[in-house]
């Protein structure tokens, strides 16, 4: 199911590529054989995505769908009138992990990478288990961005905690910082394809990822801008993840669109360490009604994968 | 002709004032190959990423941090012991003044090292000054290092002059030429004129009351780089004042260590007594209880009464698959030997005390170990994590080259300063062409 419809941001960054790429050709063309481009038709210069700027011929532009670009100053500022919100229904959960994949291929992460993890969690001896899933929390008092000593990583007015990793020297102290282990390093040169490596970087898409800087969960804002949900929603068979604008007091898992302070309150929802002080932004529903008994998210595990869970239950 | 005491002294520092020998010279090439094999660790290390080291998404602060906090502890504990020394006027102290200055300066330079290898992308260091943003703890620490380093310097420098001009106008010491022309110059012309000694008297007593304010300043300031964080074992009101004791108790370990090798080294008996030992000896042991009483303090109160996270926590200090050994070895080190050594005076001799005192630094930098590491490996969150590397944390070759360079560099830089001043403040321990040391107060408990 890999198509244009389902990866928009795949099929954005390889048209830029390709754009970017012809456009050199065309420069190319006009330095070396500028006879050639003197016969009637005419140029235009443009500002390719590394920053150079190259002539081509207008015959030759074609339009591109997205080619909205967002500035860096827009990363930074966020989408106005947008305060955005995660509600996580512990209760649909049976560690799929379509979630976890559907970010990686998003992001271009390999499989050892999770900027989403699933846990398994059990509070009590006499509590039941069950699957937890973890994105960024998007604190509204984030510990990371209080630490960060060159403003790499940064809350918008939108919600947003996200990283500038051309700005990121690669401290650690959010890591350290962050009470919910959310950050990943790239403790070496990110294994992505030359393609994605040339890409435009930006705090919005998070790609391509850069090696000696801090990466995470950054609930997808260019998909936000052009209205979309995150790729973990949709992903997601058992809408577990809803994603919104608490403005709108409106949240979404795909399926169903509800109001977001209801759900909440007909849930009794809560956030995970609320008395860290952190203020997340987002909210977790109780595993209250399950769906599917925690055991199901074990199906199809290794032994070794079990292992892991002896200490919990 | 008989030739007075004072000259006597400076002719011990024939070498390496006047040539090297070839004991310095070997052990300079030692330290010298230690930085080498660092400078490989450090090549590694940059060409493959941070991949080579042992740290991971856990635990992202690993041998480079504990490295940092111990080498500025030392750094500023000298910085405290010289400034405490010079203003409380403790006259048997003057031997001993050089040897604090020595390493305060020393440990300020070798500790920021460690927090640059830990940087992931070094080509990116000067946004720190660039992007700066003053609401990050580390931002409070480069400007505390940097004022610090500045003033300990100009001071260790202040506290020569004196030094320089004897030097320069010694006749029983045959400095090369080049030298004597270089210390000339850093005497700036200073003859013990009245005004020449209140000016040097004044800025060094300036200096001094300014540096232990900054100097007790900036160790909290690294002690709240971690306290400031919610995480279990650092979100701690004790850990500023911890962190001053700890880095005292480590400091006058190295300073008795200092004394040990000086005296070894240049046959200085008559000018760092049996006394100077014992009287710092006594100072290690009050220290060593203040160690722990806050060792007993950090750990009652976690476990009297514990949350799941602490409980987490604490238990890995209690388990010997964790580190219960090492925190044995802490405690084994840090306070019962060196309680035994101190308080039986049969034990007390300036060996045994030398002895302890590398003790006490072993312990000391286990210590820091078991402030970072087991913190690290107890997130909020349960890891569940297949890979084992990123459960646990150990330290690679790269990281341990890396440290033993940093040892190396900070003997290194000792053994350079060393060939432009003795290590014992000679102009001060002058008087009428004899030299003069005052003795510690109970010379009469040994």
């Amino acid at each position: 199911m890999e198509n244009s419809k389902d990866h928009p941001r795949r099929d954005f960054i390889k048209l830029t590529v390709a754009a970017a790429c012809g456009s050199a050709i065309c420069s190319c063309k006009t330095n070396n054989e500028s006879t050639l481009t003197a016969a009637d038709e005419e140029t235009m210069q443009l500002l390719a995505p590394d920053g150079s700027l190259v002539e081509v011929l207008k015959s030759q532009i074609t339009p591109l769908p997205d080619s909205e670009l967002v500035t860096g100053m827009q990363a930074r500022h966020g989408i106005p009138g947008k305060k955005f919100v995660m509600v996580i229904d512990l209760a649909r959960c049976k560690n799929a992990r379509a979630c976890v994949s559907a970010c990686q291929k998003m992001h271009y992460q390999p499989e050892d990478k999770e900027w989403l993890q699933v846990k398994l969690m059990k509070d009590s001896e006499n509590t039941a288990p069950y699957w937890f899933p973890k994105t960024c929390f998007h604190c509204d008092n984030p510990p990371c961005v209080k630490v960060c000593p060159v403003d790499a990583t940064f809350k918008r007015e939108d919600g947003l905690v996200l990283i500038d990793n051309e700005r990121c020297i690669g401290c650690k102290f959010c890591m350290a910082a962050c009470p919910y282990s959310t950050r990943v390093f790239n403790w070496e040169e990110p294994d992505q394809s030359e393609e994605i490596s040339m890409c435009h970087s930006s705090p919005e898409t998070s790609v391509p990822s850069k090696v000696g800087t801090v990466d995470k969960c950054d609930f997808c804002p260019d998909m936000a801008r052009r209205g979309e949900l995150p790729d973990c929603v949709t992903a997601c068979p058992n809408g577990v993840f809803y994603f919104g604008d608490a403005n709108e007091d409106t949240v979404s898992n795909g399926t169903d669109t509800v109001r977001f302070k209801k759900l909440l309150e007909d849930r009794g929802a809560y956030r995970y360490l609320e008395e860290l002080g952190t203020e997340p932004r987002v909210y977790y529903l109780p595993p209250t009604d399950r769906m599917f008994p925690y055991e199901r998210g074990l199906d199809g595990l290794s032994d070794e994968k079990k292992a892991l869970y002896d200490d919990i239950l | 002709m008989e030739i007075s005491s004072f000259d006597k002294l400076l002719q011990k520092f024939k070498y390496p004032l006047s040539k090297v020998s070839r004991s310095w010279l070997m052990l300079f090439g030692a330290m010298l190959l230690l930085v080498f094999f660092g400078l490989i660790a450090l090549v590694q290390q940059i060409i493959h990423g941070h991949i080579v080291t042992g740290m991971r998404d856990h635990v992202v602060w690993g041998l480079f941090i504990i490295n940092f906090i111990f080498f500025l502890g030392i750094g500023y504990s000298g910085a405290i012991l010289g400034s405490v020394f010079h203003l409380t006027r403790i006259r048997w102290s003057k031997p001993l003044h050089h040897f604090t200055e020595l390493f305060a300066v020393t440990g300020l330079i070798v500790g920021p090292i460690f927090i640059f290898l830990c940087i992931g992308r070094l080509d990116r260091i000067f946004y720190i000054f660039q992007y700066a943003r003053i609401q990050s703890p580390i931002t409070w620490d480069v400007i505390a290092i940097m004022t610090n380093l500045i003033f300990i310097a100009t001071y260790l420098y202040i506290a020569h002059i004196r030094d320089f001009a004897k030097l320069r106008d010694s006749k029983v010491l045959d400095i090369p030429n080049w030298k004597r022309k270089f210390i000339k110059a850093l005497s700036l012309g200073y003859s013990g004129k009245p005004e020449q000694i209140k000016i040097l008297n004044q800025s060094q007593n300036i200096l001094a009351v300014t540096i232990l304010f900054t100097a007790i300043l900036a160790d909290s300031l690294l002690a709240w780089l971690f306290g400031m964080s919610l995480r279990p074992g650092w979100h701690s009101t004790l850990f500023a004042p911890e962190f001053i004791l700890v880095a005292l108790y480590s400091g006058v370990a190295m300073l008795i260590l200092m004394m040990w090798i000086y005296r070894q080294q240049y046959s200085l008996n008559e000018v760092v007594t049996d006394q100077h030992f014992y009287v710092m000896g006594f100072a290690l042991l009050i220290l060593c209880f203040g160690f722990a009483y806050f060792t007993l303090s950090e750990y009652i109160t976690e476990w009297y009464n514990v949350s799941e996270t602490h409980g987490r926590w604490i238990e890995k200090f209690l388990d010997f698959h964790e580190y219960g050994l090492m925190s044995l070895l802490t405690i084994a080190f840090g306070i019962l030997i060196p309680i035994v050594v101190l308080v039986v005076p049969k034990f007390r001799t300036p060996g045994s005390i030398t002895v302890v005192a590398i003790l006490v630094l072993i312990g000391l930098y286990l210590k820091r170990y078991l402030i970072i590491v087991p913190t690290l490996e107890t997130p909020f969150v349960p890891i569940q994590d297949l890979r084992p590397e990123y459960v646990h944390y150990h330290a690679t070759w790269v990281e341990w080259a890396l440290t033993g360079a940093g040892f190396g560099l900070f003997v290194l830089i000792i053994m350079i300063l060393n060939l432009f001043a003795p290590a014992i403040p000679v102009a001060d321990l002058e008087h009428d062409d004899e030299i003069i040391v005052p003795k510690p107060f109970y010379e009469t408990l040994k």
